[in-house]
């Protein structure tokens, strides 16, 4: 635990040495395609002074100058099946932006989709010794939290606290200064697995670039594509993406669960290759260009070419109509709907005050999904796009990008996690108080 | 119908070129963006290999010598040409005897090149003559070289126990004169430190305008104070400061009551308070006599 912890805290410095230097990559490792953006930090943020416009949760101190995305290669499930594969496409993805920026990056924050993430809930008290919540108070109730067992070769990506409780008051974002006996907080933990997360930063150590943070994707896809009441009143975000669908959901602002469904977009084409035995890439174009979801009357007479190159003359000018087409979408996109709903259960969003849900990610842009999910999922169903940033280009602006877009908000602007506290003072080991020690008996 | 062999494909086109770069070409590129190498490569690779090249060009004695003989050759090809050469010089301004002098002194070896020609130091030579008050030199197209000379006039002629000399307004000597009827037109001073305050006595000059037909000259006196020297060895001593005025207050007197035709040997203003007359010997007594007063001479 303590390691995770440091080196934690060691990638919260290197991303103050890139804020530092002004320049920031930002790489979202996704099974249909891998994003880098890169940005650059102006220094203190310039609208602060200008009436009406808020720090805007520091997207106004950032804007994009690099732009590159490509085709994803071995990753499966958004997690690195090849690594040689998935270096190589890191390594286009990055020179590409950093032609277009001209400049170099060192420094890369990554977000991944896959890596089975769990959520836990933890809950911490702590008495005061003064009445007066300092920040020490702060990180002792944090260590405080009894941590469930996350199993064998877990790691933890995110830890925030999401609640402070101070004696009988709830619901405090901050407590530091206020006064009061007893300090508890709710703290939600994301585990995922921990030999992908070795992988992904093994194959960015091999791009030379210094990782300066990790976050899950459906984290960040969340930050992105809710918009700031629906992360205030409570909502869900099921980004549906190439190799699986993560899902994430806010209240108060704060994520309390997140979850993955391991199917998408990918299985839809793949189910495509096999319904109309053509190859991986024609379906993906089928897909893309013809499918759909909701069935129209005009389907049986739109006929689809399958423009094959097998070398068969009689299998390459079939045609299939857009109804069997949507035979074969349909069944897939209702099944990952479907399990994106028990996961939402299981988690008991039907508690929450609103039960708005946002669709974004690749897979979301297939047509009549919108209507498909609302059945399926309950009627406060949107279809979500990111958000805008400065510089960003018209091409990476679709719901496929809201995760790195999201990354690019959370790299800017990170929430406070447990690691950005100290450690409490009584908590360090023993062994460095003996090596400071040893040091001085051994120099004077 | 179909062939029997299946169609070939080109070998470039069987399987789509990676488009990821190689590892050594990412690394380049990322190299190739770091700004101080880049600075290096594009600056100091080119300054050090001209540096190292002109160094090591350098570095034989025997190709220095070579290289320095040439640009030697090379500037005597081009200053030899008659374009440059000047070969006449006229001297404007200046009386012949001081244009001789000039000439003398200038010492330019004539024809010569104008490149090789230092005209600064040929006209500091020539403006230490002390008839020159002004040089001006330049070669002028057809290779003359003109001396515009603007020479001093002479205001005074200064006797000193050795010679005569001229001195111009300001007191800067000019020449020498043999006899004083050389320049009968210039009024005289004499006396230790008068070229100094030449300005002073151009200034009493003017001012002893209505005397100037018994005028002999001025004479400074400890280099401290003037006397003005009329004929018949009259004498009128002015004070050290304000000469002028006292000098006119003697001329006032003078139209008043003809005080310098008189028997006077000298009229003594140096106390401007208290003016003297010093009579000359019987003068007195003649005065008396006329007016037909009689006294007892005695010898006391």
């Amino acid at each position: 635990m303590t390691d995770l912890y440091q080196s934690q805290r060691a990638m919260r410095h290197i991303r103050k040495a890139a804020m530092q230097r002004g320049v920031m990559a930002i790489l979202d490792i996704g099974s249909a395609k891998i994003a880098c953006l890169i940005l650059r930090f102006d220094g203190p943020e310039r609208l602060r002074e200008v009436d009406g416009v808020g720090p805007m949760a520091g997207q106004s101190s950032f804007r994009v100058i690099g732009a590159a995305t490509t085709r994803s290669r071995g990753v499966r499930f958004g997690e690195i099946a090849v690594m040689n594969e998935t270096e190589r496409a890191i390594r286009t993805a990055v020179q590409a932006a950093q032609k277009m920026a001209a400049v170099r990056v060192d420094h890369a924050i990554a977000c991944f989709s896959g890596a089975e993430p769990r959520s836990y809930g933890l809950a911490g008290e702590w008495d005061l010794q003064d009445s007066v919540v300092t920040e020490q108070d702060v990180a002792r109730v944090l260590s405080a939290c009894d941590v469930p067992d996350i199993g064998e070769g877990r790691e933890v990506v995110h830890a925030q606290p999401v609640n402070f409780a101070l004696d009988h008051r709830s619901g405090l974002a901050d407590p530091r200064g206020q006064i009061g006996n007893r300090l508890a907080c709710d703290m939600h933990m994301l585990t995922v697995d921990a030999a992908v997360v070795q992988n992904l930063l093994y194959c960015i150590k091999r791009c030379d670039l210094e990782l300066a943070g990790l976050a899950s994707s459906a984290y960040v896809s969340g930050i992105a594509s809710l918009v700031e009441d629906e992360q205030e009143l409570g909502a869900a975000c099921v980004d549906l993406g190439g190799g699986s669908t993560g899902l994430s959901i806010f209240i108060k602002k704060h994520m309390i669960y997140a979850d993955a469904v391991r199917m998408g977009g990918d299985h839809v084409t793949s189910d495509i290759a096999k319904g109309l035995r053509v190859p991986l890439t024609t379906a993906e174009r089928i897909k893309t260009k013809h499918g759909g979801v909701l069935a129209t009357g005009m389907d049986d007479r739109e006929m689809i070419e399958i423009g094959c190159d097998s070398g068969d003359w009689d299998k390459d000018r079939r045609a299939v109509s857009r109804t069997e087409l949507i035979g074969i979408m349909r069944p897939r996109v209702e099944e990952i709907l479907e399990e994106v709903r028990d996961r939402l259960e299981a988690a008991g969003f039907d508690h929450l005050p609103s039960q708005q849900i946002v669709l974004t990610g690749g897979a979301s842009q297939i047509p009549g999904l919108d209507g498909l999910a609302a059945r399926i999922l309950g009627q406060r169903v949107r279809l979500g796009r990111p958000l805008r940033v400065q510089g960003l280009p018209q091409s990476v602006t679709g719901p496929a990008f809201s995760s790195v877009v999201g990354l690019c908000l959370f790299a800017a602007h990170p929430q406070d996690e447990w690691w950005d506290f100290d450690i409490p003072a009584e908590r360090y080991p023993a062994r460095s108080l003996k090596r400071a020690f040893k040091w001085f008996r051994d120099n004077w | 119908m179909q062939p029997l062999t299946a169609p070939r494909r080109a070998a470039g086109v069987a399987h789509h070129r990676d488009p990821a770069p190689s590892k050594v070409a990412y690394r380049l590129h990322r190299l190739w963006l770091t700004p101080l190498f880049r600075a290096l490569l594009r600056v100091g690779l080119p300054a050090f290999i001209v540096t190292f090249g002109v160094g090591h060009y350098l570095g034989d004695p025997d190709r220095r010598l070579a290289l320095a003989g040439s640009l030697a050759d090379m500037r005597e090809a081009v200053a030899q040409r008659p374009e440059f050469l000047v070969g006449m010089m006229v001297v404007d301004g200046a009386s012949p005897a001081l244009a001789d002098a000039i000439r003398a002194v200038a010492a330019v070896g004539l024809p010569q090149s104008s490149l090789d020609l230092d005209l600064a130091a040929v006209r500091a030579r020539i403006v230490t003559l002390d008839a020159v008050a002004e040089a001006d030199l330049r070669v002028n197209p057809g290779g003359v070289l003109n001396v515009a000379i603007t020479e001093r006039v002479p205001a005074l002629v200064w006797r000193t126990p050795e010679a005569l000399e001229l001195l111009d307004a300001t007191g800067r000597r000019v020449a020498r004169v043999l006899a004083r009827a050389d320049r009968p037109d210039l009024p005289l001073i004499a006396g230790e430190g008068a070229d100094q305050m030449a300005p002073e006595a151009l200034r009493l000059l003017a001012a002893a305008q209505p005397l100037l037909p018994r005028l002999r000259g001025l004479v400074r006196i400890g280099a401290r104070r003037w006397d003005l020297v009329l004929d018949r060895d009259q004498r009128i001593l002015l004070p050290p400061d304000e000469p002028v005025r006292a000098l006119e207050r003697i001329i006032a007197l003078d139209q008043a009551q003809d005080l310098l035709a008189r028997d006077i040997v000298a009229i003594d203003m140096r106390n401007q308070a208290r003016p003297v007359l010093r009579l000359a010997p019987h003068a007195l007594r003649e005065l008396r006599r006329a007016n037909g007063i009689q006294t007892v001479e005695n010898t006391l």
